[in-house]
């Protein structure tokens, strides 16, 4: 708990600190929905929702430990951490708390853009704030795998993308049965198991991925 | 099993697995490295190099650029695994690598107070400023690290020794950058270290020592000691 809240606390003071840096997922996120809502008409559901909340994270989430490898805090905490992954955890969370939550929460402005009415916008936030970590731990995880070979975008991107797919699949039918009015609670139980599982394995799963990357 | 393991390439992993369950006896060493072996490339940058750090001890790891001190000092501090061979701490180390590993949005203060956390010391602000002043960087403490020169963040670098201390210190070339006030300070660091009863290792091209007692070295040139490995 006690590396959880150093890591946590010291991440957001850093975001707070590059504040262009860290609103680059909300920007991104509002433009691509005002664009698309202006291309498009409207008359598109949740799911194009989902869609660009996914891009948001995988692109936000590829700079995750970039500057920390350069500068060698990244080093510094896998030798000073032990265990690394609440530290991981806590860094993510900061992460998350900048790109996934404020995307989570301007959602229903998404969606009156792109379908011109927020009904189920509540279900719609919900699967995002349930969704977007399990995206942001799974993306993690490509970002430490490729943190040696430098700025790799679109390999983090290709990487994860397989295993956004259910993430997406159940997150985005979840809220477009909430405009129907049909039941969600399934969709909604499978993104919660997926999220469940993937805060206890990914951690470790990045923590091994950083490790690695140190070893020149 | 292990015929398995070999052929998918995971000879790292067999060998984690052999070791495992036979715990080294430290005795009163802060690390033991026993036939450390590492090879990158075609060419092996040491072969089965042994030494021990006892309290007291400065290890001076000597060598030419390339020959693999970097690379040495990693593997002490876990960062990096050797090819073969052991490293036994019986402490978590301080770690000073080539990276400043302050990050420059947080002022050295704030990054002190992030490595003490990480290793559940209790710092008050004033003790980290004492760190600072120590360092020469009394009025400076609270300005950003990117506004920093380099020789003032590897003073801040420094700092992270007296901020969150551990017996054992793992120095990448502490000495670069810094003016010749900092190289004595270092070397006034180091020997107050040893009397305390720490261990360091340094890779170093200067003498680090001044009128203390005198430092072990350790020579790498490539392949050496022991026989030239042919991988």
């Amino acid at each position: 708990m006690r590396l959880f809240l150093t890591q946590l606390r010291r991440d957001l003071l850093i975001a707070v600190r590059s504040r262009s840096d860290a609103a680059n997922p909300v920007v991104f996120f509002l433009l691509a929905t005002l664009v698309l809502g202006l291309g498009t008409g409207s008359e598109l559901g949740p799911g194009a929702i989902w869609v660009l909340a996914l891009f948001a994270n995988v692109l936000a989430v590829e700079g995750v430990f970039g500057r920390d490898h350069e500068e060698g805090t990244l080093e510094q905490l896998i030798v000073h951490a032990r265990p690394l992954f609440p530290a991981v955890l806590g860094k993510l969370a900061a992460h998350w708390t900048l790109s996934g939550l404020p995307i989570a929460i301007l959602s229903p402005l998404g969606a009156l853009m792109l379908q011109g009415s927020t009904a189920g916008a509540s279900i719609l936030v919900v699967t995002l704030l349930i969704g977007t970590p399990t995206l942001t731990l799974l993306g993690a995880i490509g970002a430490a795998l490729t943190i040696a070979t430098g700025r790799s975008g679109l390999l983090v991107a290709i990487l994860v993308m397989p295993f956004y797919v259910p993430v997406l699949i159940f997150g985005a039918s979840a809220s477009a049965a909430a405009t129907t009015g049909d039941p969600t609670s399934f969709a909604l139980l499978v993104l919660g198991a997926l999220l469940a599982a993937s805060v206890t394995a990914a951690p470790f799963a990045i923590g091994k991925a950083l490790a690695i990357s140190q070893e020149h | 099993m292990e015929g398995w393991v070999s052929l998918i390439g995971c000879e790292r992993l067999l060998h984690s697995m052999r070791r495992r369950g036979k715990p080294h006896e430290l005795n009163d060493s802060l690390l033991v490295a026993e036939d450390l072996r590492c090879i990158v490339g075609p060419r092996a940058l040491f072969v089965g190099l042994s030494f021990t750090v006892e309290p007291g001890d400065l290890i001076e790891v000597r060598g030419a650029n390339g020959s693999g001190k970097s690379t040495l000092l990693r593997c002490l501090v876990g960062l990096a695994a050797p090819e073969s061979g052991d490293v036994h701490r019986r402490v978590e180390a301080q770690y000073l690598g080539h990276r400043s590993g302050n990050s420059g949005r947080m002022t050295p203060h704030e990054n002190l107070r992030w490595i003490a956390g990480l290793r559940g010391v209790e710092r008050d602000s004033d003790s980290i400023d004492d760190a600072l002043a120590r360092v020469g960087l009394g009025d400076a403490g609270h300005a950003m690290c990117d506004s920093l020169s380099v020789g003032q963040q590897r003073r801040v670098s420094l700092a992270r020794l007296l901020v969150a201390p551990s017996p054992l210190w793992i120095l990448d070339e502490p000495l670069t950058s810094l003016d010749d006030a900092g190289v004595e300070l270092v070397r006034e660091l180091l020997a107050e270290h040893r009397s305390r009863g720490g261990g360091a290792v340094c890779a170093t091209h200067r003498a680090l020592t001044l009128g203390s007692a005198a430092a072990r070295v350790v020579a790498l040139s490539r392949g050496a000691p022991g026989a030239p490995g042919a991988p």
